[in-house]
């Protein structure tokens, strides 16, 4: 199962591509066809998948990865600032600074595990939180944010011969302004290449050990590996993955606020993981794409909008049904995501992914039973119900 | 699955390249066109109607501010399009809306979930402008979250009418050509509170204040400080406590030893309503300290936290925007139509929100286009009078109205649950007017 054949990961990698490239068609029915949402689909994603490579390949349950993220965001405004609007060293310096923020933190959270672990890594994003919020307000200008203004250094623009705007710059790959579409396109284009890198890592022998400490840390021990080197390692990879994130949050739109590295960021990547599947490749990001699409379409249903989508019915059964569904959308989003977030757990603790295997292993066994036996159908599906 | 289908990795990539590319090319060059003529974003010309955006928090601390203030927006939406009773298109004095929608196009609008943080604030109002085509939006109840979305306006070249928020910045030094504050600031309460608390409290006190510590909380404090310093007043101590603590009595217990003889609460929301309530039951206004009563003042107040606080409230002196008590034609007008839509008064935050949404359609209603530089054009130094606050300005330098402002006291005999607060004092608008360069900031260009 681990090791497959190279080919394969191609394929893998080649349908990948094509799915996220033309996510602003097949999106469009949904209603999420839109740069901004897109973007989060993507940056979100990436998110999602550096946690992935940390949660669900050592079963270390970081609560403090919005730290990382909001660092990220932090970083590239600053480069923003004070070198240039161009947004690759941003990413660059972003990445660094995420890094060494998670070695600092994964030395001292990585000393303990299981739950330990995940308190301590809490109480340090909580704390990065707190301080941005009020004490680091001469570095992060605390409640409103960080933001670009006038008279701002910019010092690499102005070297090569960039004038002062009226307006305030955009953010720009060589010339190319990465707000909208172009924007997308761009991170659509980096989270494809961090996927494939996560992929890799999955695939190494470096992927290998990580499982084999999640299995059992006392054997791996026991054979002779140091594990923390690799834990360490691993969490750096994952910070680094958070703070690539929070920079192209910053490069689609050039603020970074401290509620990025608030618990309930943290606790968003969490359920975005187990949501979609912690420990496979593609779970997270579907997670991270339906939690991004509730918290922004959802929330915008509000009771207009039902009245006119069930207006087809006779008026009393539009009354009524707009009266059970109202609770639910709108402000109700966090209802929904809640009921959703429990049945997923109770029903498929493998995630969206365990009911995407279960779905095609369903149509497999009925495929096969068609072919071969077709009076023993009726043992397949009643199975799965069970399981 | 991979016997049928021969595709390589070297055509799949070309093939999904070229499609990216081909996607994005339309979108390359929408916005230069911006620049050019009198074409801009989400010109509703070819339309039969107009989309508003209000994107207020639904969920989180100022969950309840949120809902009413999206009361509101909906009776406005209704009043500019002729239904209902009209509200204050019958007060309001100049005005060019006739009550058949903006230029004659009905509005329509969508809502957005704000969370009371920036981030979620601008994506809402990012997928409102890309994706429902709004020609301006509006909302707010915290200050971070209107500054961030103001600019986000300035970016989009979309106009926001900012709702509540009260800190100096949001038309101060985050002052932008896009955005618009119709609710007053901390200047104007320290400015409003000054001669009350000289009056009540004599010029020979000892204040401590209490600050929630983020960027409105510092802007109040010091607000408050210029103002009571000037009265003579000693600042003992100013302790910054954190957003949502839930429990002060360790911030309060220092108090009682300090030697100070009037506490100063600059906290809003439920900070407010959990940090006066342990006030008054660690028995501070009981106390005589200095040979004076003890007093408390809370700066910012509104009808919702006194609803939170109860009894408390009861002869605390503070400043606010509003009041639905108040006796001039366009306040009976809002409160008469808000009340018979929805069974209760409406609040301060709900009467920004209404007033700013029908300046922005009269305003388009005067500019004669929907055009936004035309429209920051109209509203800039718009006199107005019959919104509640008598006559009022829309100064064209930062983009503040300047309008009477409201100190208030606690009800001691509240005759309703809606009843809590009672109109001290309307201060004019000259007593509380100032240079528009002490905070300085850059409102920045028309065309973006």
């Amino acid at each position: 199962m681990l090791m497959e054949s190279p080919r394969k990961d191609y394929m893998i990698m080649a349908i990948f591509t094509a799915v996220v490239l033309t996510m602003p068609l097949w999106t469009a029915p949904f209603g999420a066809s839109y740069p901004d949402l897109l973007q989060k689909f993507a940056i979100y994603g990436i998110f999602a998948v550096g946690f992935n490579l940390l949660f669900g390949l050592t079963g270390y349950l970081s609560f403090g990865h919005a730290a990382f993220l909001g660092v990220g965001s932090y970083a590239a405004v600053w480069s923003f600032k004070l070198l240039s609007m161009n947004v690759l060293p941003a990413i660059v310096f972003a990445i660094l600074i995420a890094a060494l923020f998670a070695v600092l933190i994964g030395f001292v959270s990585l000393r303990r595990s299981g739950i330990y672990f995940s308190i301590l890594t809490l109480a340090l994003a909580q704390m990065s939180y707190n301080m941005a919020y009020s004490v680091l307000t001469p570095i992060t200008n605390g409640e409103t944010g960080l933001q670009l203004e006038h008279g701002d250094p910019r010092v690499l623009d102005f070297a090569f011969g960039a004038e002062e705007t009226a307006g305030l710059p955009s953010t720009n790959l060589f010339g190319l302004e990465m707000s909208g579409w172009p924007g997308f396109y761009f991170c659509a284009v980096v989270l494809i290449l961090a996927f494939f890198l996560s992929l890799r890592i999955f695939k190494s022998p470096f992927g290998l050990k990580l499982r084999a400490i999640k299995s059992n840390q006392n054997r791996m021990m026991y054979t002779g590996y140091n594990t923390r080197p690799h834990l360490l390692l691993v969490f750096v990879i994952s910070g680094m993955y958070a703070g690539l994130a929070g920079s192209l949050l910053a490069v689609t739109d050039p603020l970074a606020g401290a509620e990025r590295m608030q618990w309930t960021a943290s606790g968003e990547v969490v359920l975005m993981t187990i949501l979609g599947g912690a420990g496979t490749l593609v779970g997270p990001l579907l997670g991270a794409g339906l939690i991004k699409y509730f918290e922004n379409i959802f929330s915008a249903i509000n009771e207009g909008v039902l009245h006119s989508a069930f207006s087809f019915l006779p008026d009393f059964l539009n009354d009524f049904l707009t009266f059970i569904v109202a609770p639910f959308v709108g402000e109700g989003w966090h209802l929904t995501l809640g009921a959703l977030f429990m049945a997923v757990v109770i029903f498929l603790p493998g995630g969206i992914m365990e009911g995407i295997r279960r779905l095609t292993g369903l149509a497999k066994r009925t495929a096969s039973h068609r072919g071969g036996k077709g009076s023993a159908r009726t043992g397949g599906p009643a199975h799965s119900a069970e399981g | 699955m991979s016997d049928t289908f021969h595709f390589t990795r070297r055509g799949l990539l070309k093939t999904s390249a070229f499609a990216g590319a081909a996607l994005a090319t339309p979108h390359l060059f929408t916005r230069n066109a911006f620049a050019q003529g009198n074409a801009f974003r989400n010109d509703p010309s070819n339309k039969s109607t107009v989309t508003l955006g209000f994107n207020v928090p639904q969920t989180g601390a100022y969950a309840d501010e949120g809902a009413d203030e999206l009361r509101a927006y909906q009776l406005a939406v209704k009043h500019i399009n002729g239904e209902g009773d009209g509200g204050m298109l019958n007060t309001m004095k100049p005005l060019a809306l006739q009550g058949n929608g903006i230029l004659g196009k009905k509005v329509d609008y969508v809502t957005g979930d704000t969370q009371t943080k920036s981030d979620a604030a601008r994506a809402a109002a990012k997928r409102m402008i890309e994706k429902d085509g709004v020609i301006m939006f509006s909302g707010g109840s915290s200050s971070g979250v209107a500054i961030a979305q103001q600019s986000l306006a300035q970016e989009m070249g979309v106009v926001f009418m900012a709702g509540l928020t009260h800190s100096n910045d949001t038309t101060g030094k985050d002052k932008r050509r896009y955005g618009f504050r119709h609710f007053f600031n901390a200047y104007m309460s320290g400015a409003a509170l000054g001669p009350v608390l000289k009056e009540r409290m004599g010029t020979d006190r000892r204040a401590y204040h209490l600050t929630a510590d983020y960027t409105w909380g510092w802007t109040q404090e010091e607000s408050i400080k210029n103002t009571t310093e000037a009265l003579g007043w000693e600042t003992v101590n100013a302790v910054r406590t954190p957003l949502g603590a839930g429990d002060f009595s360790q911030y309060i217990t220092p108090v009682l030893n300090s030697g100070a003889d009037v506490l100063i609460l600059n906290h809003y929301g439920k900070d407010m309503v959990n940090s006066l309530t342990q006030a008054v039951q660690f028995g501070l206004r009981d106390k005589q300290v200095n040979g004076k009563d003890f007093q408390i003042v809370v700066p910012l107040y509104s009808r919702l936290m006194a609803q939170g606080a109860g009894e408390n409230v009861q002869g605390i002196v503070g400043s606010t925007n509003w009041h639905w008590s108040l006796e001039d034609e366009g306040s009976k007008a809002f409160t008469k139509s808000f009340g018979q839509e929805y069974g209760f008064p409406p609040s301060q935050a709900a009467h920004t929100c209404y007033v700013q949404t029908l300046l922005y359609a009269d305003a388009v209603e005067r500019a004669g286009t929907f055009y936004p530089p035309e429209v920051i054009k109209a509203l800039e130094d718009f006199e107005f009078d019959g919104t509640g606050n008598g006559p009022t300005l829309y100064r064209g330098a930062d983009h503040q109205c300047f309008k009477e402002v409201l100190v208030v006291e606690g009800n001691d005999n509240p005759s309703s649950q809606f009843d809590l607060l009672k109109v001290v004092k309307q201060v004019p608008r000259e007593q509380v007017m100032y240079d528009p360069s002490i905070f300085g900031g850059e409102l920045g260009p028309y065309e973006v």
